[in-house]
């Protein structure tokens, strides 16, 4: 194990932050999946507000680095300090407790549960009735039981999704889906939220919407926002730092201007030029 | 709901399930005061009337298996053996406690007792059981069921292969609807809390589930201790309907009926499982005039039935019948009647 340095890599935080904690700080990390490295000394700073894109090409370990963010696995070597906190040995819920929540790449709805449920699970920690309350169904339950309603439907209004509230989840087109899927870890309030290609599958309108809805999210929520994205209008219009990963490796960081001329990046996505 | 009418993208407007639960516990209720008054009133046959807490019992147990095998959507296969657990508790604490304690105190103590020890077994073996799924978890619970069924058979205390005797006979028709009613309540409140959102996010996506800050070892642990405790409480009703309790009765054959039953009623429905465990009951019975052919037709029967179930025709046909599709057909035929009278 590595020792702590303080902020290991020039950080990226946008001067609003600059006084700040960061919200994520992530340093040396890296993990083996037996002879291979797939993450390699991924250095990684994320401001309170910030909005933050990790690149690459495929292949390159993106996904991987957001599974060692929220413990789906554990690091071979690194840390992990959400909040200040090291969340070394935790369990994912744990970490979502703590304040990290995340959408997949494969979409992973609760799919036969309808659009207020699942927006509902989300909000799972913070509806407060004990297991007596759940099978008794007293005047306190019923209480937490609107509010969470309440604070669900609210929720969705961010998409304007509330029309579909009572919906089965499965059934939602596929753009529907992606959105409440993002309610869905808005729910958990979290202080950092990992989206993974919420643009995959729509079209440029439909992106340029997203576009707005990631930035209402982050002015609304004051939270900090880390996606991975295909996209590159999307990811150069809203993100303020931008880190390139190949084959596990940071190999560019960066605001969005500096990655556009960084030739390692353009090496990476289009091959070297031959002489 | 005027878009589920024009709804471009087909998407399914799910069902509000606390108002339908409460069309189910009634029509519970009314069948039971009928099938009370035809029992009382002499109408039912002998054969008939021993039935009647079976079938309460058989309801207890597939709800609770419901719990797993619908809700949290794990295969288990070893209900029984909690059922068996929660029986000879409960028999062994009515034996003792015969002479001390009145009916009205010791068979409810009897009752909570069965339900505990089965919860007791169900976190014990819960504990290994739980870190395996799908196909796996089948086939180690099936074999715990077995366990403990030989164990039973091997004891002293529980009288052994020859059965336990001298379980006074508490249970009675009225007694077995009322813990069907309270067993039902509880589950159904269950489901539709903060906590059945937790079993039912796990079932459809445990990845999901655990990101958005759900302790899904907890919830598995819950979900399966529940299902045991009924179980035994379940188990205790039976021990008291009988004069000698055998272990041989707890064999696989049972959770596999059992299992029959809840994938007949609809996995994750609790009215499904309420009518398919009613009908899995009486069926033997009902056909055993045919005497030789009763296996067979049982067979048939249950052949017959799951095609149905399966078939999106027969589902069809189902809603057309449903009391929501009733009232919007009523709805339309008035709009159009009006619409003719005005023109």
């Amino acid at each position: 194990m590595s020792k702590l340095v303080p902020l290991p890599s020039k950080a990226l935080v946008p001067e609003r932050d600059a006084d700040k904690f960061p919200i994520l700080d992530v340093r040396h990390l890296g993990i083996d999946f037996g002879g291979l490295t797939a993450v390699d000394d991924f250095n990684f700073t994320m401001g309170r507000t910030e909005i933050g894109g990790l690149i690459g090409p495929n292949g390159a370990g993106k996904t991987t680095v957001f599974n060692l963010l929220t413990n789906v696995y554990r690091p071979t070597r690194g840390s992990i300090l959400l909040d200040g906190v090291d969340t070394l040995g935790m369990s994912t819920h744990q970490v979502n407790k703590l304040g990290i929540a995340r959408t997949f790449q494969n979409i992973r709805l609760f799919t036969n549960m309808s659009v207020l449920d699942n927006v509902k699970v989300g909000l799972h920690n913070s509806t407060k009735s004990n297991l007596f309350a759940s099978v008794t169904h007293g005047p306190a339950f019923h209480k937490a039981e609107r509010k969470a309603k309440e604070r669900a439907l609210e929720l969705l209004s961010v998409f304007h999704m509330e029309d579909l509230a009572d919906a089965q989840a499965g059934s939602l087109p596929y753009g529907a889906q992606r959105r409440l899927e993002i309610v869905r870890a808005l729910a958990t309030e979290p202080g950092i939220m990992l989206l993974d290609e919420p643009a995959a599958g729509m079209n440029p309108s439909e992106t340029a919407e997203l576009m707005e809805n990631i930035r209402k999210i982050r002015d609304t929520f004051q939270i900090a926002i880390m996606l991975i994205e295909h996209d590159m209008s999307l990811v150069m219009g809203i993100c303020e730092g931008i880190a390139v990963l190949n084959y596990g490796k940071i190999i560019a960081k960066g605001t969005p201007d500096e990655i556009k001329s960084n030739p390692a990046v353009i090496e990476a996505y289009l091959g070297k030029k031959e002489e | 709901m005027q878009n589920n009418q024009h709804n471009p993208f087909g998407i399914k407007m799910s069902k509000k399930p606390l108002t339908k639960n409460i069309v189910t516990l009634t029509a519970l209720v009314i069948a039971f005061a009928v099938m009370l008054v035809l029992s009382e009133a002499g109408i039912l046959s002998r054969h008939m009337r021993s039935m009647l807490v079976p079938v309460c019992i058989n309801i207890i147990l597939a709800v609770s298996l419901n719990l797993l095998v619908g809700f949290l959507g794990e295969l288990t296969l070893g209900h029984a053996g909690f059922m068996s657990v929660g029986a000879y508790a409960g028999c062994l604490f009515s034996i003792a406690m015969k002479e001390i304690l009145p009916m009205a105190i010791r068979f409810p103590l009897a009752m909570l007792v069965g339900g505990l020890v089965a919860a007791v077994f169900g976190v014990i073996i819960g504990i290994p059981v739980l870190r395996l799924h799908g196909d796996y978890l089948a086939i180690v619970t099936l074999a715990f069921g077995e366990i403990i069924r030989s164990v039973i058979i091997n004891l002293e205390f529980t009288g052994g292969a020859a059965g336990l005797k001298g379980t006074p006979q508490d249970s009675t028709f009225v007694i077995a609807f009322i813990v069907v009613m309270i067993t039902l309540i509880l589950i159904i409140n269950l489901v539709n809390s903060r906590h059945g959102r937790a079993i039912m996010a796990i079932r459809d996506n445990r990845i999901a589930a655990e990101a958005s800050g759900i302790n899904v070892t907890y919830f598995r642990m819950l979900a399966f201790v529940m299902a045991a405790f009924f179980a035994g409480v379940a188990g205790v009703l039976y021990g008291h309907n009988l004069s000698i309790l055998t272990a041989g009765t707890f064999d696989y054959n049972k959770s596999i009926e059992l299992l029959v039953i809840v994938v007949l009623g609809g996995m994750g429905s609790i009215r499904g499982s309420i009518v398919s465990a009613i009908i899995i009951t009486l069926l033997p019975e009902v056909l055993r005039d045919l005497a030789d052919y009763r296996m067979l037709i049982y067979a048939l029967v249950l052949i017959i039935m799951m095609l149905l179930n399966a078939s999106p025709r027969f589902a069809a046909v189902k809603a057309q019948f449903s009391p929501a599709a009733l009232k919007a057909a009523a709805a339309a035929k008035k709009a159009a009647k009006e619409g003719n009278a005005n023109e």
